[in-house]
């Protein structure tokens, strides 16, 4: 049995981790294409930005989202002592 | 066996695999060349690839409960990934989607979005402590968590009309496939996929259905990759079309600038105008005009010759014409839809919707998919298959990446497509139609009719189904059959693997969850298994069934289970996981609300108008959810908080340490 301090600890930092991740997706997938109109004037590579965030860009932030959620939380188990034996 | 070891060897025997696929592939091309029929190389992908499921199905049988709903536990993270991407990518994703993004341009990528944001949700606020909770099913979550049978059985009803709704939708489209490359029968083609989806699953449950998933992943991600690959080559002159498609955006928005001044382009449209306003006319002269219209065509019959070769025609438009009124409506609405939108200037392919209502819709499209994909409960019960929790973390963010590998694909091939319609295709004599144009044409997937009766195409006078881009893109870029016979083969893998992960859902929501836990605990482990694999026959049987009426309705169907189960399984497992103090009275009055608000819009919205701030039917799930969230919040806060032993058991499942109890028993 893990103490309520140690576990109280590491669920604030998981909540932290969690909040930080959704509002870099809410950005990346919503934000981006509320300001569609704006952001599709840049061109870049003959990809409007806008067009590109919602057809590649948004997804590899997704991808790489996932990657780092997975690192973090691995570590955070770490440093309370609450991972799998 | 030590994990590592293990996936080693799981590892060298899919390399294996995929190098006999390769291989194969090349052997058949060379025979190909040497002018094999390709009729037989359509049989060869069929039946071969069939074969090969069936083979992964025959040794992994079991009879042991625990590899019979969750495969042993012991999937590795990166099979799992790749097993869950070939359960989520359905046919849906694989021929439909770039058609999608073609046809709409900007607004179909709600669909890229939508359909992998989600998984971030998964791996932030469920995965894991789904897997440190680790039981079975769903149902069995919200069992442990709220207590009692009612969310038991709210539970087992979602999963059965959210599952259902999407099978049927999977074995359509085996046999669309199935049929199209093979002229089967659709029916034929209906029950030939059948046994496919039974070879994989019925003897080895969710174990078999794995080792399947994980191969049909590595046919479909080839297959869809050679051809976009090949026709970047040929616009671009570098095979990567990833990187390269920015080309063909800009392309299409210039040659769309150029078509909507055009005169040719302009007649065409002044045509599909009037079309457009006399179907109005005769819909607004309902029913009349209809009968009417029969009579007339009955007339015209009967005042031919016997031997007038004319009559062939007549009988078959009488044949078509709408059997009632009511039919009528429904047809004449859809085609006086289609020529409106056809009698309109091409919109830009990558421009934002500009009003309010378009944007919103957009919007809540996007995150309604989103969060019906975290809620989908085949995708949710792939994650109590991990070893361990960091395994089920680690599994989210590897199935992502093998869906993202075809998404990210998905836009070029929309881009290419329609590019080389703009380009190549557009301003075309009649008379030099290439050859695919002609074969698509014979199947309905491409229309193209000289409207206006110059000889020349106009871009107007085109009309493409989503399911045609894909589907022609090897017969576009010069590829031979054998690249044709492989869409035909990942497709097919798409479908497959994707009614697995569905029917095993169903089945196990009835056997384990309705049966074993509510009806007669005492049953043996056994007698669960051959429980569970009976039913997976019936219900396999019952979905062939309803799948051969063809219903119009299906396709629809698949947007309906995203809103269902945004609208009821998100928000209970999350507030499960996330906050304490949401009890029984919360989560049962919330999936209830959810539940009914999204039915109640999806029907209403679909058959009777009804019409809330202008959002879709598709993205009816919207109001459930938030339905479900205020009454969950406000009724829990208004009755007392779980007990102790309930608190305990959420904190057990929030950090890895250590097993709650359940999943270990058998």
């Amino acid at each position: 049995m893990i103490d309520k301090q140690t576990l109280e600890g590491y669920w604030r930092e998981t909540r932290k981790n969690m909040i930080i991740i959704l509002v870099i997706w809410f950005v990346a997938a919503y934000v981006t294409a509320f300001f569609g109109s704006s952001l599709n004037k840049i061109v870049i590579g003959g990809f409007p930005l806008a067009y590109y965030m919602g057809a590649q860009g948004a997804i590899t932030i997704f991808v790489i989202l996932n990657f780092y959620n997975s690192w973090y939380q691995n570590k955070l188990d770490q440093k309370y002592g609450v991972a799998e034996e | 066996m030590t994990m590592d070891s293990w996936t080693r060897k799981l590892a060298r025997i899919y390399g294996f695999y995929t190098i006999g696929f390769v291989v194969t592939v090349i052997v058949l091309w060379i025979l190909e060349i040497a002018g094999l029929d390709p009729k037989y190389i359509g049989y060869t992908y069929l039946f071969g690839t069939i074969a090969l499921y069936a083979t992964i199905g025959i040794i992994s049988r079991t009879q042991v409960v625990s590899e019979y709903y969750v495969a042993g536990r012991k999937v590795p993270a990166v099979f799992n990934g790749m097993a869950t991407a070939s359960d989520w990518m359905s046919a849906a994703s694989f021929i439909s989607m770039a058609g999608a993004l073609y046809l709409q341009g900007y607004n179909g990528l709600a669909f890229i979005m939508g359909w992998t944001g989600g998984y971030v949700l998964l791996a932030v606020l469920v995965a894991p402590f789904l897997r440190k909770f680790g039981q079975y099913t769903i149902p069995d979550f919200l069992d442990a968590r709220y207590g009692g049978k009612l969310p038991r059985t709210i539970g087992i009803l979602s999963a059965i009309i959210v599952s259902t709704a999407y099978l049927i939708a999977q074995v359509t489209g085996v046999g669309i496939i199935t049929s199209r490359f093979l002229g089967l029968e659709f029916n034929v083609g209906v029950f030939v996929g059948l046994a496919g989806i039974l070879v994989c699953s019925f003897l080895g449950g969710m174990r078999a259905v794995t080792w399947t998933q994980v191969a049909q992943y590595i046919i479909l991600i080839i297959a869809y990759m050679i051809p976009v690959i090949a026709i970047s080559y040929k616009q671009t002159g570098v095979p990567i079309p990833q990187l390269m498609y920015g080309q063909a955006l800009q392309t299409i928005e210039k040659r769309k600038a150029e078509l909507k001044d055009d005169p040719k382009e302009i007649e065409v449209r002044e045509i599909y105008k009037k079309r457009a306003e006399d179907l109005k006319q005769k819909i607004a002269g309902l029913p009349d005009s209809w009968s009417a219209g029969k009579a007339e065509l009955e007339q015209k019959l009967n005042s031919l010759a016997a031997d007038d070769p004319e009559r062939a025609n007549v009988e078959k438009a009488l044949k078509e014409y709408p059997k009632s009124p009511e039919e009528a409506k429904e047809k004449w609405t859809a085609q006086m839809k289609s020529s409106e939108s056809a009698s309109k200037p091409p919109i830009s392919y990558v421009q934002t919707p500009t009003d309010a209502k378009g944007l919103a819709n957009f919007l809540i499209l996007t995150f309604i998919l989103m969060v019906g994909t975290a809620g989908l409960p085949h995708i949710l019960m792939r994650f109590y298959t991990t070893p361990t929790v960091k395994e089920a973390r680690s599994s989210a963010a590897w199935a992502l990446f093998f869906i993202f590998l075809l998404y990210f694909t998905a836009p070029a091939y929309a881009a290419f497509a329609r590019s080389e319609i703009l380009t190549n295709i557009v301003g075309l004599a009649y008379t030099n139609l290439p050859a695919w144009a002609t074969k698509w044409a014979t199947v309905g997937l491409i229309k193209i009719t000289d409207i206006n009766g110059d000889g020349i195409i106009q871009f107007a006078e085109i009309s493409i189904q989503a399911d045609a881009v894909v589907l022609s893109t090897p017969e576009i870029a010069g590829l031979p059959y054998v690249i044709a016979g492989l869409i035909a083969a990942g497709g097919l893998a798409a479908a497959l693997s994707t009614a697995d992960g569905l029917l095993i859902t169903i089945s196990n929501a009835i056997s384990h969850d309705l049966y074993y836990k509510m009806i007669n605990p005492n049953v043996t482990p056994a007698f669960r298994v051959k429980l569970g694999k009976s039913l997976l026959l019936v219900v396999a049987l019952i979905g062939a069934y309803i799948a051969t009426f063809k219903l119009a309705i299906i396709v629809e169907l698949v947007g309906w289970a995203f809103s269902l189960a945004a609208a009821t399984f998100f928000p209970a497992v999350v507030f499960g996981i996330w906050d304490k103090r949401m009890n029984k009275a919360g989560a049962v009055s919330g999936m209830f609300v959810g539940l009914g608000l999204t039915l109640f819009y999806l029907i209403g919205s679909r058959f009777y108008g009804l019409d809330w701030f202008g959002i879709k039917t598709i993205s009816s799930g919207f109001f459930g959810l938030i339905g479900n969230v205020v009454v969950s919040l406000v009724v829990s806060r208004l009755t007392p908080p779980p007990d102790e032993k309930l608190q305990e058991f959420v904190d057990h499942l929030r950090y890895p340490k250590g097993a709650i109890g359940a999943g270990s028993e058998e």
